[in-house]
């Protein structure tokens, strides 16, 4: 079966004024959300990214160039990503549709290139 | 679906009551005069929960979790803060001594004892009520500027800048985090108790549908109360009687409005849907209440609700005894509120035309000026005496004053219900 990653673009801070009570509904959303994709057995692998920039790395004429990352100017960064898997773009698509980080930010959904060496 | 591991779910209100914990904790190990940064602390653990949780669920023991998290924030912020740095040693073996004691079973003792501590320094009684009110919804009870701003229908600023007022008061008195000595207690549970019965009437005046948080406000002040009671220290028979008055009030909560939201008079709500658990407890908070020489007004408020909450019907309500305990509690604290209260009953035991009577010297008080329930019970005493033009008038009085959708609605009802039993009236 076809994996799929959902890429969540989000902008920082956007939360930083929720009260408790919202924050804990936000979770169960959350969770209620991702129970569909896990019961189903179709989770690959979710990880969130670390807050602060990470590093940007580039050859300069040969030479690597390491930078820190654009985050805190960043208006939107990625702030994490799912791996699952579907049968095609339609099924994936229904997973996604009702996901709650569309209340936050953008989500870019892409399929691994199936003629990679990944396994299934 | 079949057959898979259950999902793991929060406690009701986990964050809310996990975030006043915290903070009481925090505040204990950095004082009071760092109270802010405390709050910080406790908003970005939980952010940090958010964030976290969303990729890869809800761990097991989310509570260990929170606390845990709010612990190494706690010790960031410990090296990040020039002021704290000096008592960083010893701030920060406090912290990992804590850390050890909130593994599973958490000590409750120490946790109870801070957020206690915590509650009384909220209701410190040289904070005026409305600070104290907001003051312990943010820092005891988690609630946002905005919710506390919502439940109070007030703007976001104003109870922003009550909060920033209170806080700096009690910098500046320089008040430590400790629970008051077992002989300050009984004097300093009253602001406490007032607080909580603020919190209580507050939401419940709301009506359902209408604001969810308003209704949060009535379980917080139950909560708060529960925890005062539950403890030898704390658990006088004034607070007892306050939790009964609770308890009884809130057995009715649901039953107030019909299906359409409208109002429901006493006589009208369906008694056999009352919260019959609620009303076991609250008899058995007033057993305990009994307890001791003392008669506070929270005795006498819930002796009353004890009275019409075990009548059988309205019809069989003891209503010569709320006579006398309306009498007894206006001996203690007169009220103008509390007075309208006693005319009703008064009228079923009287009649409406000494009840009538009563009422002559209440429209002279300020507060009842623009009160729309005074013209309202006036309206119903004179319909009962036959004089429909004059009730319809009052009626019509009581609307022009502010109140909910949902009273305005009731008392269009009523004089509807006028005109159809005396079209010639009108």
């Amino acid at each position: 079966m076809a994996k799929f990653m959902l890429i969540l673009h989000q902008t920082p801070g956007v939360w930083r004024n929720l009260s408790p009570e919202e924050m804990q509904r936000k979770i169960e959303k959350y969770q209620a959300w991702a129970a569909k994709i896990r019961s189903s057995g179709r989770h690959v692998s979710s990880e969130k990214l670390g807050e602060e920039g990470g590093k940007l790395l580039s050859l300069n004429q040969g030479h690597l160039h390491i930078v820190d990352g654009p985050y805190s100017e960043a208006k939107e960064v990625v702030g994490g990503y799912f791996l699952f898997r579907a049968a095609d773009y339609e099924e994936a698509l229904e997973f996604v549709r009702d996901c709650p980080f569309l209340e936050d930010g953008r989500i870019s959904l892409r399929q691994t290139d199936p003629m990679g060496c990944g396994g299934d | 679906m079949d057959g898979q591991a259950p999902v793991q779910e929060l406690v009701e209100h986990l964050f809310r009551h996990q975030a006043g914990q915290m903070l009481a904790a925090l505040t204990h190990t950095f004082g009071v005069e760092n109270l802010d940064l405390a709050e910080e602390v406790v908003q970005e653990a939980l952010l940090q929960a958010l964030q976290q949780w969303r990729f890869h669920g809800i761990p097991d023991n989310p509570r260990a979790w929170l606390i845990r998290a709010a612990r190494n924030k706690a010790l960031d912020v410990l090296r990040r803060q020039a002021s704290l740095r000096r008592k960083e040693p010893e701030l920060e073996r406090r912290l990992k001594e804590r850390q050890e004691k909130t593994t599973e079973p958490p000590d409750t003792g120490e946790l109870e004892d801070e957020q206690l501590a915590m509650i009384f320094l909220c209701c410190e009684p040289a904070l005026p009520a409305e600070a104290r009110v907001a003051l312990t919804l943010k820092a005891v009870s988690g609630f946002s500027v905005a919710e506390i701003a919502r439940a109070f229908l007030t703007e976001e600023p104003t109870i922003a800048q009550r909060l920033v007022r209170a806080k700096r008061r009690l910098r500046e008195a320089g008040m430590a985090l400790a629970l008051p000595s077992p002989a300050e207690i009984p004097s300093r549970l009253d602001s406490v108790l007032q607080v909580l019965y603020l919190l209580f009437n507050e939401g419940y005046g709301a009506h359902a549908g209408e604001n969810l948080v308003r209704e949060d406000l009535c379980g917080e002040a139950i909560r708060l109360a529960q925890l005062l009671a539950s403890r030898p220290d704390t658990g006088l028979p004034k607070v007892h009687a306050l939790l009964a008055l609770f308890y009884f009030q809130a057995a009715r909560l649901e039953t107030r409005v019909d299906g359409e939201g409208n109002l429901l008079l006493l006589a009208e709500q369906e008694r056999s849907q009352w919260d019959q658990t609620l009303l076991t407890h609250g008899v058995l908070e007033l057993e305990q209440a009994a307890q001791g020489e003392e008669l506070s007004a929270y005795h006498l408020q819930a002796a009353i609700a004890a009275v019409h909450v075990t009548a059988a019907s309205f019809a069989e309500t003891n209503w010569p005894r709320l006579v006398d305990l309306y009498d007894q509690l206006l001996a203690l604290a007169w009220s103008p509120v509390v007075a309208l209260n006693r005319a009703i009953a008064l009228s079923m035991v009287e009649g409406p035309e000494p009840a009538l009577k009563s009422l002559e010297q209440l429209s002279e008080h300020r507060s009842m000026k623009n009160y729309y329930l005074l013209p309202a019970v006036r309206a119903d005493f004179l319909r009962r005496l036959g004089r429909t033009a004059e009730a319809a008038a009052s009626y019509r009085e009581a609307v022009t004053y502010p109140c909910t959708e949902p009273e305005r609605r009731f008392l269009l009802r009523r004089l509807e219900s006028l005109k159809m039993n005396d079209s010639e009236a009108f």
